[in-house]
């Protein structure tokens, strides 16, 4: 598969520190409203995904929403780039890079999701049978890193 | 919270979802289960339980009969002429594809198969795979800019030799109804075989296969208040007798030697291997429900709040609905302009409605509106005001949440 070029994964890489500010925003939330609007404006923190990039062959399946991902290994960190079409998969997708963005196989085999989102208090939202695909998401993330 | 008699025989209703009381409006998906279901259904295995048409001891016995018993009240319930019109299945959809597969002689190469535009992939995909099979042409019926049939389209289709038509009852999209009584003449007239797929009519409409003239019927229990794992074929005895079964095994054989095998009679040829037992004794605790109550106080109910929700919906900024109409049935689609349908239903989530938001499979209907998706809320027969109001709030604070930042 085609795919874009260093520049971009380093794009992405950049709003890190933003990203993971937002991510402690949405931990301290206690109302769902406030939880989801935080997620949300997290969100728009990511470089949008050129069009040339939303190629199907790049899509997650198992998510209702339209889910690009794309994987850049740069010496020992794996660099994710992801997008989607819904507002909030694309926040929950800017939180989960707050995670393991730039994480070493070591780490990323270490991560847990289940821990980290309920961790921001969005333990409901990694149900398996949620139509968000949050699941399907992270297992790509770590598939692509092997 | 006014709670009607109807309402309280359901359990599961009244129930949180975290701070949200529950407001259940995916009924298109499956309606909830009345108590007296629930019950039968463990009546059975606590008291009665045993394998049905073949025992020599009395559990058995009881078992056949509670399960026959439940034939000869879907025959009723349906105004089937004979109680061997009436066969079960897993659902509509093994329901559809057992039809398709029992009329692969009746199909030849160049036959056309026309399938209504707004179909549910059970009574579309069947009848592709039915057409790739025998060489036969499969068309869409186009709809109206309303989003209704175009009859006239339809009119001008049968003109030329048809084997089959494959219609919605109701659409489980837009909820938009087929007059079937009026197609299925047209249909016949032309000497094709008209089948409908009823399942998202059966629990919102008064359902008489001897009214609609169509040839097969095909719908779910769990649609009408009865459980999951059942549902029915109907269709004409000689039409029936003719079908080839899908599932050959137990139950359907007269003789069976290494040689050669003997179909049995209806409804069992049709019906191979142990049935859903539980849940065909549950479905008839579902037809007494139905029969139960004033369905036809309870559907003209059902269709006022359908109508206000549609008015309540459209009055909405940036709520677009599609094919609304005061005769529809059941459900309402929706998109938010500008906004993903799911994140639309992630949203409600969060406030306890239920509702689904997706393709409904139905992708050529969404690809004919243009759509990737849309929302759909549905009721049922315990729907009321509460549910109605709940639903505008959330969808309120969702439209806020969204579009406010």
């Amino acid at each position: 598969m085609e795919q874009p070029d260093q520049p971009l994964f380093a794009l992405f890489l950049q709003q890190q520190p933003q990203l993971q500010q937002a991510a402690e925003a949405v931990a301290a939330a206690n109302q769902w409203q406030d939880k989801y609007r935080l997620l949300m404006q997290a969100g728009k923190l990511l470089p949008q995904l050129p069009p040339q990039w939303q190629q199907d062959a790049a899509r997650v399946s198992g998510c209702e929403s339209a889910v690009w991902l794309y994987h850049l290994q740069q010496q020992q960190r794996h660099l994710y780039l992801a997008d989607s079409d819904a507002r909030v998969v694309r926040g929950l997708i800017a939180l989960l890079l707050a995670g393991i963005n730039n994480a070493s196989a070591t780490e990323l085999a270490a991560f847990s999701a289940e821990t980290y989102f309920a961790h921001l208090g969005l333990a409901g939202q990694l149900s398996p049978s949620r139509s968000n695909g949050l699941y399907a998401i992270v297992d790509m993330m770590k598939n692509l890193s092997k | 919270m006014s709670r009607s008699p109807i309402r309280q025989q359901f359990p599961i209703l009244n129930q949180m979802m975290g701070s949200y009381p529950l407001c259940y409006l995916d009924n298109a998906a499956t309606s909830q289960k009345p108590e007296r279901v629930i019950q039968a259904m463990d009546d059975y295995y606590r008291r009665y339980n045993a394998n049905v048409h073949r025992g020599s001891y009395q559990l058995s016995a009881t078992a056949t009969s509670a399960f026959e018993a439940v034939r000869r009240q879907l025959q009723q319930f349906i105004h089937a002429a004979h109680p061997q019109e009436v066969i079960f299945t897993h659902g509509t959809t093994e329901a559809l594809n057992l039809l398709a597969y029992g009329l692969n002689k009746h199909i030849k190469p160049g036959d056309r198969i026309l399938v209504d535009s707004t179909a549910h992939h059970a009574n579309l995909v069947p009848w592709q795979q039915l057409a790739q099979r025998c060489g036969a042409e499969l068309i869409a019926i186009p709809l109206t800019d309303e989003l209704r049939l175009d009859r006239q389209a339809l009119r001008t289709l049968l003109q030329q030799p048809t084997r089959l038509v494959a219609l919605n009852h109701v659409s489980n999209v837009l909820g938009t109804v087929n007059d079937i009584a009026a197609l299925a003449q047209e249909i016949r007239a032309a000497g094709a075989i008209c089948v409908v797929d009823g399942a998202q009519a059966i629990g919102h409409l008064p359902v008489d296969v001897q009214q609609l003239g169509c040839d097969f019927y095909a719908f779910s229990g769990h649609k009408m208040y009865g459980p999951t794992g059942v549902g029915v074929l109907w269709g004409r005895l000689p039409l029936l007798a003719t079908l080839e079964p899908m599932l050959t095994g137990g139950e359907m054989i007269k003789t069976v030697s290494f040689t050669q095998t003997e179909f049995g009679e209806l409804p069992f040829r049709l019906e191979a291997g142990t049935p859903p037992i539980a849940e065909v004794i549950g479905l008839g605790a579902a037809i007494d429900f139905l029969n139960s109550v004033d369905r036809n106080n309870a559907q003209q109910q059902e269709q006022q709040l359908l109508q206000q929700l549609q008015q309540q919906l459209a009055a909405l900024p940036g709520i677009t609905l599609y094919g609304a109409h005061a005769d529809n049935r059941g459900a309402i689609a929706f998109n938010l302009a500008g906004e993903h349908h799911q994140d639309v239903g992630i949203l409600l989530d969060q406030q306890g409605v239920a509702i689904r938001c997706g393709h409904h499979c139905a992708m050529p209907l969404m690809d004919a509106m243009g759509l990737k998706g849309c929302c759909r809320v549905s009721l049922g027969i315990y729907s009321n005001a509460d549910d109605i109001t709940r639903f505008i709030q959330a969808l309120r604070t969702t439209i806020t949440l969204l579009t406010g930042e």
